[in-house]
């Protein structure tokens, strides 16, 4: 970018400096600041997650004790869902949606890329803010009205969408088939427009930001890891989000104005329906079109975070910085290639299917040279163990654990037997739903002082994350085994078959492990709300890391920084650089003479 | 009340978890600790239980195993399934060196490079040829995965050659049914217009679709009669819809008749059309051991997966569209019974793993393996009952009675009347 637009936005920046008093409302709602916005996302993601969270635990405990009736369901689920505290059929199926929905979407799409690219991206590439504040902050209210219209949708007639989260027509196109299917659906689907719309919103302005707005001296090639990653997820989420958006308005066509994309052939509820020549199949291509890159859109900021953090704290510069960039610009590519991978027992040509089993065995790679370049960081490294540190490393581990088990899947041949059995459950809570949210644990431990000049309680970290992790594995490792015995997914109960007899029990565990992980997020709910208002004041740097972020005040303004903006000379992992006096190089250090980059 | 009293046991909770972490705080604060600093004992501690942890983990792991290998799915009960089991049991091999190398690694490092003040980190920025090998090996280590997976692939998916047993399996919410061909060894062709209580597949014959337009007719007959009482005009307006509906149904099930009546022309005794009334629809879910059967699947309403565990199969059931699954069951039921499970309970089982509706969990049919006299025997005694019993043969069915063309020219000249009628 040129100089002189640089010059202008730094002295658009420098207008903001007077600090003019805000109101209430522009401050803390209406706001156009890209750190207050960061942290609305982050708040509504908490909340939720509670949610979510609840759900998980409600069905747990019916998948523990079956038929049995528990205070906590008919608490929350009231006599006509849970009469006697025994959950509805129906209703399980909802939770089950509505739990996959807010978790894949709200919390780890939102809540992630929306917290970290918005607090992280003008902090770290030294910007005043976002490209277009009014544009990030629509997505903000975009997210909001649709988390308010999903938790709506838990209080209509016949309950929320209960067609899983993956809505696979003509379940989730007809009523009659389940109640689910009536308002509730609609209402996802509204729901869903309205957030692939704030995802649209926000992934354009995060784009045009790091390619436009980065300070003098901040080469692409001196950008931290975090960027990096959130760059990919953007430009994946804007080129697979419209394509789900295009398969919801198709599903709403069928839904309500008789048209036939999904649907043929249908009889039900003792009627013929008219619709001819649709596919359903159409459908899971179209949603795995943006289902699969959906899973790096969660799982990419993670790595991005952790590898800052690790580097950070390990401090040692991280391994292989070219080869981390490479392989996830390889996984970014490979992951629109892969989609057929959900579909292998659908019917679909059995040469397409060997394709996709090429693609996306392929995407191992590129994953293994991030483990190995996690590990080799670690080597000889001089390791703090924050939090933030903690649940990095717990990260690498799930994302070990899940990513052996994706090769299984991958192979359709074995595909076959495990399909939508827990087995997929295991792997995918793993690989995708716990790296994603330690990553994000992480990176709130890691930024919570940037982002509200205080610090959270270690010793609370501490107990946080070993509880977390620990439960973690007791939750999905055995599910690999209740799937393995050929337990299906989405089953209310396994009471109606013997032959599961002897895996029942793993149930209880899973559950006894989940109920202690949940009242662990407690403790990290607690220490987060706790912290924000009464957490000790922060140093302006706390971790001793090099990246900008930390060279703005603790105390939060707009245009980020008092002064001109800073000038980047160096990347982003100086750390224990030999010859250094300190074991930490912040980037606006300018390079001794004689000094090379080593990047 | 007691949700009000759960909801002050939690904000009690709550109010002591943040009184506790004050107190630590406070007392952390006078001992000029700051926050950010992580105390050597801190680090220790956490170092040590990476260790632990990595000991819990794989202990964990193997109590797993342990104890549940036995409980997992008995041997499998097909060529194809002893195909898959070989392949996962040679990628499980694989992956258990991967996972316990990277993971011994991961936990070993975080524990041992534990942070000292007086030392530093190994200046360790990149390095090409390392990097190369883990690229390089792990390439190498899929391609022997894929070349081998896709091998089977192939051949578990590869079509069924056309001696094989066809069966179709029939889904909606929430069962199945199975049909079998008949006599004629040839399923015949359906239709879903033409489901109704006495042909749950929508079997087109020519008697099928005259029951099915004769009923429509009664339909509308009703509709037309409640219409004439004193009704809102809501509920009119509804009526006059269904017969609306109606009315266009009866005109493409009359499309159909015109269709299978230029197939039967054209084809003779090889249409589709012919072979429908002596297949077998039946709640009975049999095979033949060591015989390589065609399953066609097929659902009425939603998807739904038709999914045997034992014989490691499994194969989506889509409206609209008939997918295929082979299979050669290796062990009958009996010899399960007697020589694997020492059970005399035991069935293979079909069961659905397609989330398809409140019941989802309970959709399932058991599957019998017989020897292939017993097989035979079962085919005959099942051919004796087939869809349409009293009919005629399947070759008389090309010659229409006229009585029926009459009937259905009457019902037709009716069904659209009420188009304009209201």
């Amino acid at each position: 970018m040129g100089a002189h637009a640089h010059a202008a936005h730094a002295d658009h920046g420098a207008d903001h400096q007077h600090h003019h008093e805000e109101s209430f409302i522009s401050k803390f709602v209406f706001t156009q600041d890209h750190k207050m916005i960061g942290k609305q996302f982050l708040v509504t993601a908490i909340l939720m997650a509670w949610v979510a969270v609840i759900m998980s635990v409600i069905f747990r405990l019916q998948l523990a004790w079956p038929g049995e009736g528990f205070a906590f369901t008919n608490f929350f689920l009231g006599d006509k869902w849970a009469p006697g505290g025994v959950i509805d059929p129906n209703m399980y199926l909802a939770l089950v949606t509505i739990h996959g929905t807010i978790m894949v979407f709200f919390v780890l799409t939102a809540g992630l890329s929306g917290t970290f690219a918005n607090m992280l991206i003008p902090l770290q590439l030294g910007a005043r803010d976002m490209a277009s504040g009014f544009i990030n902050m629509l997505s903000y209210w975009f997210f909001f009205t649709s988390s308010v219209i999903m938790l709506a949708s838990l209080f209509v007639e016949g309950g929320p969408a209960s067609a899983g989260w993956t809505i696979y027509p003509p379940l989730s196109a007809l009523p009659k088939a389940i109640p689910g299917s009536g308002a509730g659906m609609t209402l996802w689907l509204v729901s869903m427009a309205l957030f692939i719309a704030s995802s649209l919103m926000g992934g354009l302005n995060y784009v045009v930001t790091i390619l436009n707005l980065r300070t003098k001296g901040m080469k692409m090639t001196r950008m931290p890891l975090t960027i990096w990653a959130i760059f990919f997820t953007a430009v994946i989420g804007i080129l697979s989000f419209p394509v789900l958006l295009s398969a919801a308005l198709l599903l709403l066509l069928d839904r309500s104005m008789h048209t036939s994309f999904y649907l043929s052939d249908i009889h039900i509820a003792g009627e013929a329906l008219e619709n001819t020549g649709g596919s359903p199949i159409l459908f899971q291509h179209l949603f795995w079109f943006l289902g699969h890159p959906e899973v790096y859109i969660v799982l990419l900021p993670a790595l991005g975070i952790t590898s800052e953090i690790i580097s950070t704290n390990a401090r040692k510069p991280i391994f292989g910085y070219r080869a981390m960039i490479g392989s996830i610009m390889a996984i970014a590519f490979l992951s629109f290639l892969v989609w057929g991978h959900h579909m292998f027992i659908t019917g679909m040509n059995p040469f397409l299917g060997s394709v996709f089993v090429f693609t996306t065995l392929l995407i191992a790679i590129p994953s293994a040279v991030k483990v190995f370049n996690y590990l080799t960081t670690l080597w000889r490294g001089n390791i703090i163990f924050t939090p933030a540190m903690l649940f990095s490393i717990g990260l690498v581990a799930t994302f070990i654990a899940g990513g052996l088990t994706g090769i299984i899947l991958a192979d359709s041949a074995l595909d076959i037997m495990v399909h939508d059995t827990y087995f997929v459950i295991a792997h995918f809570h793993i690989v995708m739903g716990m790296s994603a949210i330690f990553g994000m644990f992480a990176g709130i431990y890691h930024w919570f002082p940037k982002m509200y000049g205080r610090m959270m309680n270690t010793k609370l970290g501490y107990l946080h994350f070993w509880i977390t992790f620990i439960c973690a594995f007791g939750v999905f490792f055995p599910m690999h085994f209740i799937g393995l015995a050929g337990a299906p997914r989405r089953y209310y109960s396994y009471t109606e078959f013997t032959m599961f007899n002897g895996v029942v029990d793993l149930n209880v565990l899973v559950t006894i492990f989940a109920i202690t992980g949940a009242l662990a997020q407690l403790i990290f709910t607690g220490n987060f709300f706790y912290s924000v208002f009464r957490g000790p004041k922060s140093v302006q740097n706390p971790w001793k890391s090099n990246t900008l972020e930390w060279t703005t005040p603790v105390e939060h303004m707009h245009g980020n920084w008092p002064g001109p903006l800073p000038v980047v000379h160096r990347w982003p992992y100086d750390y224990s650089k030999p010859g250094k006096a300190e074991d930490w190089v912040s980037q606006i250090t300018p390079m001794e003479p004689g000094e090379t980059e080593d990047n | 009340m007691s949700k009000l009293l759960i909801l002050i046991v939690v904000l009690v909770g709550a109010l002591a978890v943040a009184q506790v972490a004050r107190v630590y705080e406070l007392t952390s604060r006078l001992r000029g600790k700051r926050e950010e600093d992580i105390s050597p004992a801190d680090n220790r501690m956490n170092a040590r239980l990476m260790w632990a942890f990595l000991v819990a983990y794989f202990a964990f792991f193997i109590w797993l195993i342990v104890a549940y290998k036995d409980k997992m799915l008995p041997v499998a009960a097909s060529t194809q399934g002893v195909e898959t089991d070989w392949l996962m049991n040679f990628n499980w091999a694989i992956l258990a060196v991967m996972f316990v190398v990277t993971n011994v690694l991961l936990f070993f490092f975080a524990g041992k490079y534990v942070y000292s003040k007086d030392r530093r980190a190994f200046w360790f920025p990149h390095n090409n040829k390392l990097e190369l090998l883990w690229t390089i090996v792990p390439a190498a280590v899929l391609a022997v995965i894929i070349i081998y997976g896709l091998n089977s692939w192939n051949n578990i998916t590869s079509p069924a050659s056309p001696d094989a047993v066809v069966v179709e399996l029939y889904a909606k919410q929430f069962d199945w049914t199975a049909r079998y061909p008949g006599q004629d060894g040839r399923m015949g062709a359906t239709d879903y217009r033409l489901i109704n209580g006495d042909n749950p597949l929508g079997i087109v014959t020519a008697k099928s679709i005259a029951t099915r337009l004769a009923e429509i007719d009664t339909e509308i007959a009703e509709e037309e009669a409640r219409l004439q009482g004193v009704l809102p005009d809501d509920k009119v307006a509804e009526i006059e819809d269904h017969i609306g509906y109606l009315g266009r149904m009866a005109s493409r099930i009359v499309n159909l008749r015109v269709v299978m009546e230029q197939d039967i022309k054209e084809n003779g005794e090889a249409s589709t059309y012919l072979h429908g009334a002596d297949d077998v629809v039946t709640k009975d879910f049999v095979l033949p051991v060591h015989k390589e059967v065609d399953i066609l699947i097929r659902a009425r309403d939603v998807i739904h997966s038709a999914y045997m565990p034992h014989l490691r199969i499994q194969m989506n059931a889509v409206p609209g569209m008939t997918t295929h699954m082979k299979v050669t069951p290796t062990i009958t039921t009996d010899s399960m019974r007697t020589h694997v499970m020492h059970d005399e309970a035991f069935d293979f089982i079909l069961l659905c793993n397609k989330i398809c509706g409140a019941s989802h969990f309970n959709m399932q049919m058991p599957l019998t393996v017989v020897t292939a006299s017993e097989f035979t025997a079962w085919v005959a005694e099942a051919n004796k009952k087939p869809f349409e019993p009293a009919g005629t043969q399947p070759g008389a069915m090309a010659i229409l009675p006229d009585s029926t063309v009459n009937l259905v020219g009457d019902s037709t000249g009716v069904t659209q009347a009420p188009s304009t009628g209201h």
